[in-house]
């Protein structure tokens, strides 16, 4: 079974947040911190994430939900947030 | 103990977005100060609050933290002062943690690493309307229990839902329990488990997921209505600045012109009577008239930001500004330099990181600034024949007017990409950013913003622009035409010198030395040029006939390169002594305010001079 991301859904899908591969971004400096920044603002394991809107050019940057709070990232930045594989 | 606890100072802390600086406004009301921490350009503000039973305390507000790992030079001041380590802030003696009730998890964690600090703690659950509207019902005597602190709920907003938070506030600074050492503090995720587990202890409800908000964001955000939408807010916006600024505009001129009338028939004809008026009046007034515009231009601003549509017009941006290496919350302080380049660059402070931040001051003085139209409608008017073009709809005037408003964004543009390439190379920073519930504004918070906005503003005018008047009416003044002189007063004046000495450098841009001149009073603020050129043509009579006698003036003696040059050369160039020692004030550096008043000359000289020559090559 292939490893799933945040960046990989579309708008209105729905996934559980598994954990978090900052590895996956190509710079190291950004990486080391995103983890914990994603930590910070309310990303963490066992949550409900839903892709509430999207930009207009490439669908980035995302607005997404978890529990109550509405949050705004780059598609690169939810690559690094890792999620079940199930259809949603 | 009324007497002795003046000294004591509570901080409120919290993460961003939970009401924190509106509690602040109510409990502090007008009786607040607004400064500068030392040697940084981040905003301290502090005020006194007396409680009920006559106990007045320092409180001081704190910029937004999401936890004790600082990254912005906001958050940085915020950690060394929570925890002891700043240089000038003695560490508070109560802290008062503010936490969003609709959001408790995420907000508890930031109040458990703060508890490992020693400090003694009151949790104030903010926004608890919210909650309630949500259904999400919170027990704070669970959580106080849990927690080991005071929990009252409060909702900043309305007048009466402080009491609990006023009360507790009473009864802890009664027997304030004393600092204790601090502890180290767990890992993020250790201390995220923790806030979760207590949150679903003393969460009874979790509440309905549907609010106004949800729906609200389903037409704002949408990809192509939330376009059209930030579009139409943004054109109608710089309608309203124009508009409504007419009116105070026009009644600050006429008071000046009043002002100087005034001190005419009363002062005889000497050296203090021109100082009072053609230095310090003509000088002050130039800058005192864009008053209205900023208002209005902030009144928008803080209604955007209190309302909640900031965060979405930096989410629909931040493609664009993705594009040269910046993200959408840069985009926020551009729009305002489109009124003054100068509310602009005061609202980079919003901007995180400080390479982003300093890149956007850098290109906030190419977004054409209104103090650039009045230069830019005499030459368009003098050089540009009236027609309309494209079946009729645009006319020629408009079109060429807008074209030099987007040589600016453009020209912005690429000098960001270029300077993310360069001086302010880095790692991208995250967009990563929570967008607020939608929410009412508070006419008396705004009120208080929007005054301090206008002091700040108003203090600037007060001093570094008096001492440029001063200085620029010296030069412009001194030393007297000889007897006999046949030029105008301004040629034998230092200004008039140095725009002589000047004008060979400006030679092959096509400037005479009329024009060059003219440049050096223009320094103070942009369309103070227009003055001067009237001075040099020794042309008289009020504003009006003297914009006409000037156009006049250009249309038979500047050759077309020439205008065509002056206009590329106001493009760029950094015409304007307040937007300097802006730059200086909030880069804290002499280094970026010379770079970019260095960069903004070069460009324009060269810009002025390939227009000249590619004007000249098409005439002929």
């Amino acid at each position: 079974m292939t490893v799933k991301y945040l960046s990989d859904l579309k708008k209105g899908e729905e996934a559980t947040i598994l954990g978090f591969d900052p590895k996956f971004c190509q710079d190291i400096e950004f990486a080391r911190d995103l983890e914990d920044r994603l930590l910070e603002i309310g990303f963490e394991e066992g949550l409900k994430v839903k892709i509430l809107h999207e930009g207009l050019v490439s669908r980035d940057p995302i607005a997404v939900r978890i529990g109550q709070m509405t949050i705004a990232l780059r598609r690169m930045e939810a690559a690094a947030v890792r999620i079940n594989n199930g259809k949603y | 103990m009324p007497g002795t606890s003046h000294h004591i100072t509570a901080a409120l802390v919290g993460s961003p977005n939970c009401g924190k600086s509106s509690l602040f406004n109510s409990l502090t009301g007008s009786r607040q100060k607004v400064a500068n921490y030392p040697g940084v350009t981040v905003e301290r503000r502090s005020g006194k609050y007396t409680t009920a039973d006559n106990q007045t305390i320092t409180l001081l507000d704190l910029p937004g933290i999401y936890s004790l790992k600082d990254r912005t030079l906001d958050e940085r001041v915020s950690r060394q002062i929570i925890t002891g380590d700043h240089v000038s802030e003695n560490q508070p003696d109560l802290l008062i943690c503010v936490a969003d009730s609709t959001n408790l998890r995420v907000h508890l964690r930031l109040v458990l690493e703060l508890k490992h600090l020693g400090l003694p703690i009151i949790l104030a659950l903010n926004m608890h309307d919210m909650a309630q509207r949500d259904n999400i019902k919170i027990d704070p005597e669970i959580l106080s229990k849990e927690l080991g602190i005071p929990v009252v709920t409060t909702v900043a907003v309305r007048r009466g839902s402080l009491d609990d938070l006023k009360n507790q506030l009473s009864e802890t600074l009664h027997n304030l329990p004393p600092k204790q050492g601090a502890l180290a503090a767990p890992t993020t995720r250790e201390l995220q488990q923790q806030a979760r587990g207590i949150t679903a202890r003393a969460m009874l409800s979790e509440g309905t997921q549907h609010n106004i908000t949800r729906q609200l964001d389903k037409i704002i955000l949408h990809p192509v209505f939330g376009l059209i939408i930030f579009f139409i807010t943004l054109f109608g916006m710089f309608q309203l600045v124009y508009f409504w600024a007419e009116a105070p505009m026009n009644l600050i001129e006429g008071s000046f012109a009043a002002l100087q009338g005034l001190i005419s028939d009363i002062l005889p004809d000497n050296w203090f009577r021109s100082l009072l008026n053609d230095g310090i009046i003509a000088g002050v007034g130039s800058v005192l008239i864009f008053l209205p515009q900023i208002m209005i231009l902030f009144t928008f601003i803080l209604i955007l930001e209190s309302t909640g549509y900031m965060a979405r017009a930096a989410f629909i941006m931040d493609r664009l500004m993705a594009m040269v290496g910046l993200n959408g919350r840069a985009f926020i302080p551009l729009m305002s330099s489109f009124a003054c380049a100068i509310p602009g660059i005061m609202a980079t402070r919003t901007i995180e990181h400080h390479r982003d931040r300093i890149t956007t001051i850098m290109i906030a003085p190419l977004m054409t600034c209104s103090a650039r139209i009045p230069v830019y409608a005499l030459l368009i008017g003098a050089v540009v024949p009236n027609n309309s073009i494209i079946f009729g709809l645009f006319g020629l005037q408009g079109v060429v007017l807008f074209g030099l408003y987007l040589v600016g964004i453009v020209s912005a543009l690429i000098v960001a990409a270029i300077l993310k390439m360069t001086l302010t190379k880095g790692v991208a920073q995250p967009f990563l950013m929570e967008l607020p519930k939608y929410q009412l504004p508070v006419l008396k918070h705004f009120l208080i913003n929007l005054w301090e906005r206008a002091k700040s503003f108003l203090r600037r005018a007060g001093t570094i622009i008096f001492y440029a008047a001063i200085g620029l009416w010296l030069l412009a003044q001194y030393p007297k035409k000889p007897i006999g002189g046949l030029e105008p007063d301004i040629f034998y004046s230092y200004a008039g010198i140095l725009g002589r000495a000047l004008q060979y450098i400006f030679a092959p841009l096509g400037f005479n030395w009329e024009i060059s001149i003219a440049l050096i009073p223009g320094m103070a603020a942009r369309e103070v040029a227009i003055g001067a050129l009237g001075t040099v043509y020794a042309l008289q009579g009020n504003e009006g006939q003297v914009e006409q006698g000037l156009r006049t003036v250009i249309q038979n003696t500047w050759s077309l390169p020439t205008a065509f040059a002056f206009l590329a050369w106001y493009v760029f160039a950094p015409q304007c002594l307040a937007t300097i020692a802006t730059v200086r004030r909030e880069t804290n550096s002499w280094g970026w305010a010379t770079f970019m008043t260095g960069y903004l000359f070069a460009l324009a000289y060269f810009a002025a001079l390939v227009v000249n020559r590619a004007t000249i090559a098409f005439l002929n």
